[in-house]
């Protein structure tokens, strides 16, 4: 479980992150949602480790991240999966290199126990035979499942995902979300998603957080978020027509 | 107005300042964390194909070429017979030796190294590539500058091939133009040779692999923005590259030759 308190961040005279209080729970997938600009990204490099912040904490599993030593959190960060936005995959190395790299750098496995550990993770993710392929040479859904199969090939205890299906096709996103999920599920991992994809948020969300402004707007399940009178939750979600009859028919059919 | 401006270039002196200070900081956290070594012997093979063996050839041709045009230089601006002819011989290993392998041939590979190791650092950087070696809690510079900075120091194999074949084009130019024969190059080429030249070469050799490794890292780790600022940082770091050996190359001249 991550827990977050009170975490601030700022850019020079830009308050991004105003004082963001919850909790990221073990084995569910956690939605991070909100219009660009609330300060998702940010909150999510936070999280990460990447940006400092000024104000409040992170704790993995009770940890205080930021208490710390060096050596610490290089160690919490070899626990840690994340899936970026554009993959961000090796670009001069073969896919199963790519995969293999995270054992490579921090378990001291023979050769073979590295490629049997690789043929493992691309089968779960559904790319058996893609392992002699360069980046360039696989489309984004693949680029997106590789990126998977790197973050979750040294079972991680975290796993973090930015937009995991922006640039992607419905039914290629729809495959990453339950991916996701399913690995979720199976590994017992706390897994993190950053996006502003109203489908994943119906599929996907067992735990919503919705920034707006840099602050925690509202805070529910795929369940609740049909239900709420929160202003500023339904402008959002319910932006599209679409959306909107989905909710009335879900209201209908469960009134 | 005045204010503006003063502001203007007290902002913009900062920023130098900042980016001394940062560039500094860089190199003291390249040699932390290190990588694990048989990870960061693949990379360091990886960067002598890129960096040394792939230069090869561009080195070759140009000093070859360019110890022609010294040679010939030399010998039409000899003109009065009392001067031996195995001055032209004489001339073009000191010009060579001193200044064009070391200097020369650094600022072209400011434009060729330099700018490679820029520009695939920056797409790095654009793409993700950074952060995600540093959510893995890896220390990203040790694991891309590093390498470069090791193989970068078989940099001066490079130089002494520029030296030896810019010594035999003007050879060649010398005896096929018909400038004097090639005993008289010969003995110019082994005339008062003095051996401290050729350590004073190899010195600078050093500082400049070093600077050619580090620099044009630098302004491909830090860069900022996409496609069109990694082209930018490409130029800036050629530019910058550049002008810190000509720079050094006048302070070591001075400090070890004068």
């Amino acid at each position: 479980m991550i827990e977050v308190k009170d975490l601030q961040k700022s850019f020079g005279d830009a308050h991004i992150l105003k004082g963001i209080t919850t909790t990221f729970d073990k084995g569910k997938t956690n939605l991070i949602i909100g219009q660009s600009g609330s300060g998702k990204t940010v909150f999510l490099k936070c999280l990460l480790g990447l940006f400092n912040y000024e104000d409040g904490s992170i704790s993995y599993d009770g940890q205080i991240f930021s208490n710390l030593t060096e050596d610490e959190k290089r160690n919490m960060r070899a626990k840690i999966g994340m899936v970026f936005q554009g993959s961000a995959l090796f670009d001069s190395m073969t896919i199963a290199e790519n995969v293999m790299f995270p054992l490579q750098m921090f378990t001291k496995q023979s050769k073979s126990e590295m490629e049997d550990r690789v043929d493992f993770v691309l089968k779960r993710v559904n790319l058996d035979d893609a392992h002699k392929k360069m980046p360039s040479q696989a489309s984004g859904g693949m680029q997106k499942r590789v990126a998977i199969a790197r973050a979750i090939v040294n079972k991680p205890r975290y796993l973090f995902c930015d937009e995991p299906n922006s640039g992607l096709d419905p039914k290629t996103s729809i495959v990453i979300d339950n991916l996701i999920k399913e690995i979720t599920e199976e590994y017992q991992i706390t897994t993190v998603i950053n996006s502003h994809d109203m489908n994943s948020v119906m599929e996907i969300g067992e735990k919503i957080v919705f920034l707006k402004d840099g602050l925690k707007a509202w805070e529910g399940s795929k369940e609740t978020i049909f239900r709420t009178d929160n202003k500023v939750v339904t402008n959002f979600v319910y932006s599209s027509n679409l959306f909107k009859k989905v909710r009335k028919m879900y209201l209908e059919e469960n009134s | 107005m005045l204010n503006f401006f003063y502001f203007s270039t007290s902002n913009l002196d900062m920023t130098y300042l900042h980016n001394i200070g940062a560039y500094f900081l860089m190199i003291v956290e390249m040699f932390r964390k290190p990588t694990k070594w048989a990870v960061m012997k693949q990379l360091i093979l990886k960067d002598i194909d890129d960096l040394i063996i792939g230069s090869l050839g561009i080195v070759a041709f140009i000093a070859f070429f360019v110890g022609g045009v010294v040679t010939i230089q030399t010998a039409l601006n000899i003109d009065n017979p009392l001067i031996p002819k195995s001055l032209v011989g004489f001339a073009t290993r000191q010009s060579i030796i001193l200044e064009f392998a070391p200097t020369f041939i650094s600022i072209i590979m400011a434009g060729k190294v330099g700018s490679f190791i820029t520009s695939s650092i920056g797409t790095m950087r654009v793409t993700e590539q950074i952060d995600a070696l540093e959510v893995m809690g890896i220390n990203s510079l040790n694991y891309l500058v590093f390498p470069k900075f090791i193989s970068l120091m078989l940099y001066p194999f490079l130089i002494s091939i520029a030296m030896f074949l810019g010594i035999l084009g003007g050879m060649a130019a010398c005896v096929f133009g018909g400038f004097s024969s090639l005993e008289d190059y010969i003995t110019g080429v082994q005339m008062d040779f003095i051996p401290f030249h050729i350590t004073y070469a190899f010195i600078k050799t050093f500082v400049f692999a070093f600077l050619l490794a580090t620099i044009p890292s630098f302004h491909g780790y830090y860069m900022k923005g996409g496609a069109l600022e990694v082209g930018k940082a490409s130029t800036t770091s050629f530019v910058w590259t550049s002008v810190a050996i000509i720079l050094l190359n006048y302070l070591l001249t001075q400090m070890l030759l004068s």
